[in-house]
């Protein structure tokens, strides 16, 4: 590689880096000087003080937190059962019924908001962590993964767990699940990092504090209706998103392994 | 048995996607041939008339025209940017892996917190785009609030959150690349450029495909952003098809409308998937 190309690959990665430094730059630096680059600018934590106060980001960690903890929950459990069958068992209409299940690849919750809205008020749900999560419950990405894992596990294995007393479940639980955990975790971290980000359908389906995960939290923080200055929206969204950067910073391979995965199908 | 047991273990995965997904594009079909019902006039079967006032709206065709511009707008940038990162990050570059990290960190941050983070570049006298183009004299400007700028801007920052995130794809399809290749272009002589013209590139064809339609369909769904950024404005400018639909359905509750909306939506989804799968089967044959 010629100097040329390695200072121009520096050089794209200083740019790529920047809207984030200069935030950070803003956030720990007085209002008044965010603007100016004076390397010995005081700095400050008083910016964080005062988002953390400006809105409930308690509340709304908390929120964020029971949300994508209890998705993620549900959505194990559903889609190591779905694969399991999918994998394993050659009942009638399988074919059929993958092929539906694949469809919310393409159609995912917050595409069908209007009717979703609906189902949700019919059934109590609005205003409420678990209106936001169950229409993602039932993964298609997290069946197919899992069904794709279960299918390569030898067959002689779980024959072997039989043979010894295994139940189906037993044999699912013993066998497959410890052997799929590399899947697992690839999918954990996807499903983490979406549902931490996600805004349009828990904006739709929340209207208070008590339920409000951080994205909705950060734009109506952030909205330029709201007057707050810009050090202190810096400061505000570095918060909301550090929980999810810094896992990224340790575990940088394993999230890019996970996204690849995420985006091949 | 093997029925009942598969049937059992799929049974509360299949109700719920039932239920939030097959359910509401149903429902959704059958609601777009109806109107929207008020306290004096509840709804009635209205046939295609919904779609005849589709047809006849200005601000559907100028959306539809805004994700078009959208896609056009981001996707080649993107993509193109994302195979430089790969091809560089993929070479003997020092401080390789904080280079790899400076490019992929944008993926995983909301889209929310990107605009917050750059609205504030956009902003008249204060913003950092008005402090650059003032050192060359340019008074001051809204970015966000002319016509003709505000699609330029929520492109450069679409670009610099996916072109990341594309990267990846890149990056796996060169490291698959056999060694022997470059090895042998280097005997023969030939430079850099040529060997990525003729060898690298026509292999990572099928990335890019791929990447193309992936590309394609997020741009459909990619509207968090303008929550933050335009609310669609100025006059539509910025609007996009599904940050349109959220409106008709939540600003102006005209549902039945929205419900046409989404058709048109699913229908797009629905002709991107079918490319998708012509474009993996092909993949298929060709190795």
């Amino acid at each position: 590689m010629s100097a040329v190309e390695k200072a121009g690959a520096w050089v794209l990665a200083l740019l790529w880096i920047a809207p984030l430094a200069y935030a950070a730059w803003a956030a720990v630096h007085p209002a008044a000087l965010a603007t100016h680059f004076d390397p010995f600018a005081p700095l400050t934590l008083a910016n964080f003080r005062k988002a953390w106060s400006f809105a409930p980001f308690a509340r709304q960690f908390l929120n964020t937190t029971m949300l994508v903890t209890m998705i993620l929950a549900a959505q194990l459990v559903l889609c190591t059962l779905a694969g399991f069958a999918f994998a394993r068992f050659d009942f009638a209409g399988r074919e059929i019924a993958f092929g539906l299940v694949l469809v919310q690849l393409m159609v995912m919750p917050e595409v069908l908001i209007v009717e979703n809205y609906r189902t949700m008020a019919r059934l109590g749900l609005v205003d409420t962590i678990v209106g936001i999560g169950l229409p993602y419950m039932a993964s298609a990405f997290g069946i197919f993964l899992l069904r794709q894992t279960f299918k390569t596990i030898p067959r002689e294995l779980e024959e072997a767990a039989r043979v010894e007393g295994c139940s189906m479940l037993g044999v699912l639980w013993r066998v497959y699940v410890p052997l799929a955990r590399p899947t697992y975790l690839a999918y954990a971290l996807v499903s983490v990092s979406y549902h931490w980000n996600n805004f349009l359908w828990p904006l739709i389906i929340t209207n208070s504090v008590n339920t409000r995960p951080l994205t909705v939290g950060l734009a109506i923080f952030g909205a330029p209706e709201s007057g707050v200055d810009w050090a202190v929206i810096s400061a505000g969204t570095l918060m909301a998103v550090a929980p999810l950067l810094a896992a990224f910073l340790l575990f940088q391979r394993q999230f890019m392994q996970s996204f690849m995965q995420a985006g091949i199908k | 048995m093997k029925h009942v047991h598969g049937w059992l273990l799929l049974a509360p995965a299949a109700l719920l996607l039932v239920a939030f997904t097959h359910y509401p594009a149903a429902a959704t079909l059958y609601d777009s041939f109806f109107s929207t019902g008020t306290v004096v006039r509840p709804r009635h079967f209205v046939g295609l008339g919904n779609y005849a006032a589709l047809a006849q709206d200005p601000i559907f065709w100028k959306v539809l025209g805004n994700n078009v511009a959208f896609a056009l707008g981001t996707i080649p940038t993107s993509i193109a940017l994302a195979l430089l990162m790969a091809v560089w990050v993929n070479g003997r570059l020092p401080a390789r892996a904080l280079v790899r990290m400076s490019y992929f960190t944008p993926t995983i941050l909301p889209m929310i917190a990107v605009a917050n983070l750059w609205l504030f570049f956009y902003t008249p006298q204060i913003g950092l785009l008005d402090k650059l183009t003032s050192v060359f004299g340019a008074g001051s400007h809204n970015w966000l609030g002319d016509p003709h700028t505000v699609m330029a801007c929520l492109a450069v920052m679409t670009v610099w959150k996916e072109a990341g995130f594309f990267m990846i794809f890149y990056l796996a399809a060169l490291q698959s690349l056999p060694p022997e290749l470059e090895e042998a272009a280097k005997i023969e002589g030939s430079s850099r450029w040529y060997f990525f013209r003729r060898v690298t590139f026509p292999l990572l064809m099928p990335t890019t495909l791929f990447v193309l339609v992936n590309a394609t369909i997020n741009s459909f769904k990619l509207v968090d952003h303008l929550f933050i950024l335009t609310k669609g404005g100025p006059d539509n400018a910025s609007n996009l098809l599904l940050y349109y639909i959220y409106q008709v359905a939540f600003s102006f509750f005209d549902t039945a409308y929205a419900a046409t909306l989404t058709v048109v939506l699913l229908a797009l989804l629905a002709a991107l998937a079918i490319v998708q799968f012509v474009l993996v089967e092909k993949r298929v044959h060709y190795r």
